[in-house]
């Protein structure tokens, strides 16, 4: 008799928890999509913000170049829903939106402090950066994959992150790949210059590295001389002995994409080694920005052509993009001191777009699965952005083809590209 | 006892008293010299680089290596008298410099440090000098004087949490972003001396490290606060007893030190024209490097040890490994100079000139 008073009291006690769960606000029922999904759901109540976190360099000798993707990134949050530049968080699905901005360092450390911190927060949904290939090669893209975080970067160019061997599951880019900037470079040297030989300096980073190896087989392929490839680290001030060795055999053509800092410097000391004197310097995005210029100073920068994407031939909204998005931008940030704002802005819209077609309501409570998300993205196909349609490779890769600009520079600041190529990935 | 317990007695006391460790020593050594001089000889066999880059990489080691001497004076003054290595003097160097940037800037706006280049260059040795003096007086003060019984190992950590927090409080106050100090004209372009060609920023910095050398030596040996230094870094106590003011001799040696190094931060722009917040780390370290190798505490092992380390470092790697096909031998450049360092130490622990005790400035 007792037992089963205590059966009935239990099976009271339960009936009420269940009542009491179900109209407990903000306590949804987990949709079956979740538990299904291998790193689960992103659960965002009703009122809360749904948080993207950045992942860029925004402090040290290469801020420019994360600041001006991380302002790319912030008017894109404050555009979505509202459609127009208002101030206000934008909002998706009924909830604002939230960036979490961490700083890459533009190195493998700076990427793994703040992918480790971005990682910890449990809310953030996805992530966009890194600026610098070495804060995600091996680094970055892998502490994401590994938390089911998905990662779009806006500048990462490093050929590296997209090949076979080192995709990371939960990695894509914006960006071009710089098996397009490479070839651009070497056909620009080779055949609008008509040069024949070339030496190269990179600074052991994966972007520099692997630029610059892109450049040299080109190179070679078009019938150019590559006389050597040097390297250097990245924090030294002295390259008068790095670039007196390249002026031994007196290369038409040099070529250094690395970053700002030891850009500026070895631009600086290479206007003093006689053997240079008549050598074509040039180098890459990374210094494109006119931190570069003056860390260089303006005279010795006067005739140095650096490469980036072609901010005049992008291939998607341009209309929007001068006249709604750079004003917006000048307006809140001042001119742009770097070139990937608008891939940073489409980064963020195909996260966004991605988020609202995965998510499911319950309630007014939201779930983004994790592993459903990152399908998503590796599913956009013709996204309309500012940079050109995007369609995402299964490397991660979402500008299957890209025009490159060389500029040089003329009493101190950019010229309009003086040479343009559209390139192709895998062609 | 018979004559083979005899003979297998004096073979285990031959065994024991056979010096390994400088036989091992020796072999090493023998075997380092073996491929220093096959890589130079094969280098020079190439033929690749004429007489005159030979000059050139020589005269640029000479130069960045006479900034690395002024700057390890620093270490190496704080060093003979307190017995500490102020890890944050790479910061000092910084902040005297960067804040020099901004008076050297506004000067290139008004177009007077091309038109009077030699007042606005003295102007700027001040002004960065002063920075750096008074940025190691607030130091000693506020990081190392509260300190000054407690065991070694604590003022170390102290300068690296005053470096680190120098670094980032000149970020916040002049930005993260590198800043190209204006060039002078005069000193710019080549002269030729001796029939090679000479960039002028580089004798201006060698001479000015000689100016800066020679000042401070006058300064220890004929004056009563370098007297009085000479006598702390002695005995602390002893001197205190002959009357001496400890606080104020130490304060001195930080203050000499400072402005020493603003002085060089200023032959370095010359030489390498940017600033920004973290430049003070690598010169910092290899001035360091530069006071040990030449002999802590001395102030003419911190300038041999400098151009001794400036020197390997332009001409070391291009010299020993192009020969023996090391592709980009300049990426090896710490290798080859931390390398001969070890090696110094190994034979000679107190570095170069070693320390004897009444040679601590």
């Amino acid at each position: 008799m007792k037992k089963k008073r205590n059966l009935g009291f239990l099976a009271l006690l339960a009936v009420l928890s269940l009542v009491i769960a179900a109209c407990a606000p903000g306590e949804a029922e987990t949709p079956a999509e979740c538990e299904a999904d291998e790193f689960g759901c992103v659960e965002v109540a009703g009122g809360e913000a749904i948080k993207i976190g950045s992942l860029l360099v925004i402090t040290g000798p290469n801020s420019s170049l994360g600041l001006d993707s991380q302002y790319g990134v912030e008017l894109a949050l404050d555009y979505w829903g509202a459609d127009e530049f208002d101030g206000e968080p934008g909002e998706l699905l009924g909830h604002p939106l939230e960036l979490v901005a961490e700083d890459d360092g533009c190195s493998a450390e700076g990427g793994t402090a703040g992918a480790n911190s971005l990682a910890a927060d449990e809310q953030v949904v996805a992530v966009i950066g890194t600026s610098c290939s070495s804060a995600a090669l091996g680094v970055a893209d892998t502490i994401f994959s590994d938390r089911g975080i998905a990662i779009v970067s806006p500048s990462n160019t490093g050929p590296a992150l997209t090949t076979e061997e080192n995709h990371k599951e939960f990695y894509l880019r914006t960006a071009h790949n710089d098996s397009i900037q490479g070839a651009a470079v070497a056909n620009f040297a080779y055949t609008e210059l008509g040069l024949r030989s070339a030496a190269t300096i990179h600074d052991g980073s994966p972007y520099a590295d692997g630029l610059q190896q892109v450049f040299a087989d080109v190179f070679t392929e078009l019938g150019g001389t590559i006389t050597k490839q040097e390297a250097i680290q990245v924090g030294d001030t002295d390259f008068n002995p790095v670039l007196t060795d390249i002026a031994a055999d007196a290369p038409e053509f040099l070529y250094f994409p690395i970053f700002v800092a030891e850009g500026g410097l070895i631009t600086q000391q290479a206007r003093a080694i006689d053997g240079l004197a008549d050598t074509v310097l040039a180098g890459s995005d990374g210094m494109f920005t006119p931190d570069w210029i003056a860390a260089a100073g303006a005279d010795n920068a006067n005739g140095v052509y650096i490469s980036g994407p072609d901010l005049a031939s992008f291939s998607g909204d341009v209309d929007f993009y001068t006249g709604g998005f750079i004003p917006a931008y000048t307006d809140a940030y001042g001119e742009p001191q770097s070139v990937f704002h608008a891939h940073a802005w489409d980064a963020t819209n195909m996260i966004l777009a991605a988020i609202e077609e995965v998510a499911i309501e319950v309630g007014d409570t939201l779930f983004i699965p994790r592993t459903g998300l990152k399908d998503a993205l590796f599913a956009t196909s013709n996204f309309p952005g500012i940079t050109g349609n995007l369609t995402c490779n299964p490397l991660g890769d979402c500008q299957p083809s890209a025009t490159i600009a060389v500029v040089t520079v003329e009493n101190g600041e950019f010229t309009e590209a003086v040479y343009s190529e559209l390139g192709t990935l895998g062609g | 006892m018979t004559s083979v317990e005899t003979a297998a007695r004096s073979y285990r006391v031959l065994l024991e008293r056979l010096p390994v460790r400088r036989i091992i020593l020796v072999i090493l050594s023998l075997v380092i010299a073996y491929g220093v001089i096959a890589g130079t000889v094969a280098t020079l066999q190439t033929g690749r680089f004429t007489a005159e880059d030979w000059v050139d990489l020589f005269v640029a080691g000479v130069a960045r290596g006479s900034v690395y001497a002024i700057i390890a004076l620093g270490y190496t003054l704080v060093y003979g008298i307190l017995f500490i290595i102020n890890f944050a003097h790479g910061e000092v160097f910084m902040s005297g410099t960067f804040t020099a940037f901004f008076v050297a800037h506004a000067l290139a706006d008004q177009g007077l440090l091309n038109t009077y280049p030699v007042p606005a260059l003295i102007l700027l040795f001040v002004v960065s000098a002063l920075v750096s003096m008074s940025i190691a007086v607030i130091l000693e003060r506020v990081a190392y004087r509260p300190l000054r019984g407690a065991p070694r190992l604590v003022p170390l950590i102290t300068a690296i949490g005053a470096s680190l927090f120098l670094q980032y409080t000149f970020r916040g106050f002049y930005g993260a972003q590198a800043k190209a100090y204006p060039n002078i004209d005069i000193l710019q372009g080549n002269v030729p001396v001796a029939g090679f060609t000479i960039q002028r920023a580089q004798i201006l910095v060698v001479a000015g490290a000689i100016i800066l050398w020679l000042a401070l030596y006058l300064v220890i040996e004929r004056t009563r606060i370098g007297r009085a230094m000479r006598a702390v870094g002695e005995d602390r106590e002893i001197a205190a007893l002959m009357g001496i003011d400890v606080d104020r001799t130490i304060v001195s040696t930080f203050a000499i030190g400072g402005a020493l190094a603003g002085a060089a931060g200023i032959l370095f722009v010359q030489l390498f024209n940017s600033v920004f917040f973290f430049m003070g780390f690598f010169p910092g370290i290899k001035a360091f490097t530069a006071a040990v190798l030449g002999g802590i505490g001395s102030i003419t092992g911190a300038a041999l040890g400098g151009l001794v380390l400036g020197i390997l470092e332009a001409v070391g790697p291009i010299l020993f490994l192009t020969g023996i096909g090391v592709p980009s031998p300049n990426q090896l450049q710490p290798v080859v100079s931390f390398g001969i360092l070890v090696l110094v130490l190994i034979f000679r622990p107190g570095g170069i000139l070693g320390a004897p005790e009444e040679k601590r400035a």
